[in-house]
């Protein structure tokens, strides 16, 4: 794939208000290389929750974007608690999300959910007390 | 019909970066990432929730515009942050439910 493009970013874990900005910035990027509104969408709003997740977990992470001819591969890294049960963590409804976080309007055991349903494959490798990666694939 | 059109029909401008932005259905929620879910492209929001991650939503899952109901407030921070990345925000002094069906008749 060498004419795959590569945009990375670093997700700060310490500003909630700003969370959703690799996103954004990734919805213009792809704006620019003439993708449908459709799959921007769809690239956006699952790193947008891989984003808040991160936010929210595990204070933070990067973020990797690859734009190949096939398909648009979102790879999302922390170093945070890891996810005890990742069954668990799948079912829409379930969150471990404080209080305050939930009067933000987060919270609402959505997030993992909507990364799945928007996205063509999902793989979660995760280590209780060592981090999460999360790869995803949309299809072009 | 576009969003600049719901004004003077019970609705009111906070942030119209975009006005000729097409309306197609409405979504009803305030948990962001239930809305996030489950809105629609080009639908019209409802909300009660006027945190600044409203915005990042409402960009991200590419809806026409934001109906801020019950009269709640638009925050600087908000406004700031909707004309920064292109998000539409408009204002109805009414409760959720009439909000809903007064667009429902404009939209038809």
């Amino acid at each position: 794939m060498s004419d795959s493009l590569v945009f990375h970013f670093d997700v700060d874990g310490e500003n909630f208000t700003s969370a959703g900005q690799a996103s954004t910035q990734v919805k213009k990027n792809l704006r620019q290389l003439g993708l449908s509104p459709a799959i921007i969408r769809r690239v956006s709003i699952a790193m947008y929750e891989g984003e808040i997740n991160m936010v929210i977990h595990a204070d933070g992470g990067t973020a990797d974007v690859i734009v190949t001819e096939e398909y648009i591969e979102i790879v999302l890294a922390d170093q945070g608690p890891g996810i005890k049960n990742v069954e668990q963590a799948m079912q829409e409804g379930f969150s471990t999300a404080t209080d305050s976080i939930r009067s933000l309007g987060f919270g609402a055991g959505m997030g993992l959910p909507n990364m799945k349903r928007y996205t063509d494959s999902m793989q979660i490798d995760t280590v209780v007390g060592q981090g999460t990666t999360i790869t995803m694939r949309v299809d072009l | 019909m576009k969003v600049k059109d719901l004004l003077g029909h019970g609705f009111e401008a906070l942030s119209l970066p975009d006005g000729d932005r097409e309306i197609d259905g409405v979504y009803i929620g305030d948990l962001l990432s239930w809305v996030m879910g489950r809105a629609q492209m080009d639908n019209a929001w409802i909300t009660i929730m006027n945190n600044v991650n409203v915005v990042a939503v409402a960009s991200l899952a590419d809806t026409s515009c934001v109906i801020l109901a019950e009269g709640v407030a638009m925050t600087d921070e908000l406004k700031e942050t909707a004309e920064a990345k292109d998000v539409n925000v408009l204002g109805s002094a009414d409760p959720i439910f009439e909000t809903a069906v007064r667009l429902a008749g404009l939209i038809g």
